[in-house]
Order: C-alpha cells, then sequence, then structure tokens
C-alpha cells in the first residue's frame, strides 16, 4: 500500500509517501531511529501487518517539523529517506 | 421548512430493507461511523444491507455513535445484544464504546465502495465533512494507496455549508443552481475557505449572481479534488462517496476536468464507511467462531 501522508494548502503540496508493503520486509525499520523528529511511528495497520507512517498529530505540520532536516540533507534528500534501503519512501516537496 | 438560519442543515436518513427478516442470518454485524459532521450506522443480515441511519454527528461523539445505532436499530425489533460483532470507524472511532474493534476510515471506505459500486471501482474520492481523501483499491476492496487531506475545510462538506449559509441557499440546490450559468465562471482562487467566503462576498457586491458565485465555489471545489486525484493516480472505474457526491454542481465538474463518469451509487453516499465497517465486521466474527 502507498500511503501518503501530509496536506496540501495554498503554498504548496506537502506530502511523505511510504509503500508500506515493503516495510513488512524490513526487519530493522531504520527510519525509525534515523528521524531527527521522531514523527514517524510503528504501528499494526487495518491488514494486520507491522508498518511505519507520519504521527497524526503531525501529519498536518510536516512542511515546517521536516524542514531543518531537509535543508540539512539538500534537494531531494532527507534522513528518512537516506535510512531507507528499500526506497520505501518519497517526498512531494 | 428550512429555518433561516439553517441553509446548512442536510437531510437525516434512515432506510430498512423491506426483503429481509434478521431471523433468519446467521451473521448480524454493525458498522458505525462517526465523522466530524455526520455519524452513519450500518446493520449488516450476512453481509447484505438490512437496514442504516445518516444523522448528524453532535458534540458528544459517544453519545452520537450511539444515538446513530440506536436509530438504525429502530423499529427492526434488534438489540446491540443481538449484533455478532461490532466495529467503528471514522474520526471519531476511539469513541464507538460499544465497539469490538475500530479500524480506519481509509480500510472501511474502501471495502464499503467495494460493495455499494461493485468490484470493478479502482478509485474512491470521499469529499466528507472535514476532510476530503482519495483511495485506490483492488478488486476485493483492499487498499492499494490512499491520502487523506484534512488540513482545512476548503473542498469538503464544511466548505459548502459556510458557502450554504452566506449565500442563503439551501444546501441540496446548491449542486443545481450552481449549474444554472451559461458561461462557466473562474473558479474562486482561495483555497482556504475564510478567504474564499470573502472572495464570494466581493464577488456578490461585484455583481455576480447567486448562481454565479455558486458555480464558482463548486468548480474551485472541484479542482482541488481533482488535484488530490492526480497525486495518488486516478484509475477507472471512478465513484465518489460521501455528503459532497450528492452535489451535482461539484460531481459533474470532477467529471468534467477528468473525462470519466463517476459510478452510480446503490444507495446513500454517506453509509460508505459504515457499511466497510459492517463488512469488516462480518469477517471478524467469522473468523472469532472459526477460531473460537
Ligand atoms: S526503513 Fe523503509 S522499508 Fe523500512 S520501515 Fe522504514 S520506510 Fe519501511
Ligand atoms: S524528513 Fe526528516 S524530520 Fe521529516 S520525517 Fe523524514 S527524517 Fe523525519
Amino acid at each position: 500500500m502507498i500511503a501518503h501522508y501530509g496536506y496540501k494548502d495554498g503554498s504548496g503540496d506537502f506530502f511523505i509517501s511510504i509503500d508500506t508493503d515493503k516495510c513488512t520486509q524490513c526487519s530493522d525499520k531504520p527510519c525509525l531511529e534515523a528521524c531527527p523528529e521522531k514523527i514517524i511511528e510503528l504501528f499494526t495497520d487495518d491488514y494486520d501487518d507491522e508498518v511505519v507512517g507520519i504521527k497524526a498529530s503531525e501529519r498536518n505540520k510536516i512542511k515546517y517539523t521536516c524542514l531543518t532536516c531537509k535543508s540539512t540533507f539538500g534537494a531531494g534528500h532527507a534522513a528518512c529517506i537516506e535510512a531507507c534501503l528499500l526506497e520505501a519512501i518519497e517526498h512531494s516537496w | 421548512m428550512t429555518e433561516k438560519n439553517e441553509f446548512w442543515r442536510w437531510e437525516e436518513s434512515r432506510w430498512k430493507n423491506p426483503d429481509l427478516d434478521w431471523e433468519n442470518a446467521e451473521v448480524i454485524t454493525l458498522g458505525v461511523d462517526v465523522g466530524s459532521v455526520s455519524s452513519q450506522a450500518v446493520i449488516l443480515c450476512d453481509g447484505e444491507l438490512f437496514a442504516y441511519s445518516n444523522m448528524r454527528t453532535g458534540y458528544d461523539s459517544s453519545e452520537s455513535a450511539l444515538n446513530a445505532a440506536s436509530w438504525a436499530l429502530e423499529g427492526t425489533g434488534l438489540t446491540l445484544d443481538d449484533i455478532h460483532f461490532k466495529v467503528g470507524t471514522g474520526y471519531g472511532r476511539v469513541n464507538v464504546t460499544f465497539a469490538d474493534r475500530n479500524i480506519t476510515e481509509i480500510a472501511c471506505h474502501a471495502r464499503g465502495g467495494n460493495l455499494m459500486y461493485g468490484p470493478t471501482v479502482r478509485t474512491i474520492l470521499d469529499m466528507g465533512g472535514q476532510d476530503c481523501k482519495v483511495i485506490r483499491c483492488d478488486e476485493r476492496g483492499k487498499v492499494v494507496s490512499f491520502l487523506m487531506n484534512d488540513k482545512c475545510a476548503a473542498g469538503t462538506g464544511r466548505g459548502i455549508e459556510v458557502f450554504t449559509d452566506l449565500l442563503g441557499v439551501p444546501i441540496g440546490e446548491v449542486g443545481q443552481r450552481s449549474l444554472r450559468v451559461e458561461m462557466e465562471p473562474e473558479p474562486v482562487s482561495s483555497t482556504c475557505v475564510v478567504f474564499a467566503k470573502s472572495e464570494a462576498i466581493g464577488l456578490l457586491h461585484a455583481g455576480w449572481s447567486t448562481e454565479k458565485v455558486l458555480a464558482a465555489y463548486c468548480l474551485a471545489t472541484a479542482n482541488r479534488v481533482v488535484s488530490l486525484l492526480e497525486r495518488v493516480g486516478m484509475v477507472k472505474d471512478f465513484a465518489i462517496t460521501g455528503g459532497i457526491a450528492k452535489n451535482v454542481g461539484v460531481v459533474s465538474r470532477i467529471e468534467k476536468i477528468l473525462g470519466v463518469s463517476a459510478l452510480e451509487p446503490k444507495y446513500d453516499t454517506q453509509i460508505a464507511g459504515a457499511m466497510g465497517a459492517a463488512l469488516f465486521a462480518k469477517a471478524l466474527a467469522e473468523k472469532k467462531a472459526k477460531t473460537g
């Protein structure tokens, strides 16, 4: 399943997309540790798969929360993207 | 008659299947969807729609969940105790205190949409009271991809309600009246409902008719949700659920922009989530019976 977490507003599209089918094959789940803001969480989805997602309380502010991390890693990169060896994470901005 | 200050008030409804007798059913399940604006309860007998209710959510979500369930049960001879499995869903799902399990509205809409529109549906656009969801699903109603936008009220039922009050047009007439324009106006430019409201006031002062302002707002709503659909990728067959699915002004504009027709719903478009919850409840009841 591709889960798009985030929002669209007048200033643009801010979505973090996670291919959760890959998470089911990823035993260490390094994105959890890698996220400096600790906004990625582990949970069991509706189909009983253990996957990761962006915390509900954070989804509508990722433009701001992820700003420092994204600017540290440079355009198109971020701690979560770098940590995920299965290339399950994409950002829209 | 609609009160002067209640143009937003949509019609609450309930229905009972005259051809089904619950006493002949092996598995009776209940799905309750508590949204921020409306709550629904669906009762299934062996997976077939037996009864439903659709009402406004009150201040207390637990009470709203119970009210919706009670209204669906009313006059059926069934009580909550007769239900084999109950699933809560929606924004207020944790407040469905009598539920055996909670399941997200994304999974429930996909499952409910599969029953409402048939197994060919692949993309469901749910335009709810305060959020908008795009869900791609497979032929069994399992989610393949989803996006939910609840950052602001634009493109949601609440956004439309603001406009009904501003323009003094009953909510059920918004869609039809928005189509009574000779030429499609520019959409309102603001994506935020507060700014869109000020913009609409400005257009009325500039001499625009109510119909033209409604057309501009419905078009802006359609444009906005189409951009969300594009992010997930629209695959046919396409269906729309939620309260705004009843607004022909928004639906016809979405269809025109996408160049596809939305499937015709078999039931009230607002009950898709509760229906999916009741279907999950059926599967869980059967699993429970097998495993003991
Ligand atoms: S590292 Fe990648 S595959 Fe592993 S859990 Fe995180 S997002 Fe999923
Ligand atoms: S971009 Fe950085 S802060 Fe944002 S979710 Fe990824 S790792 Fe966390």
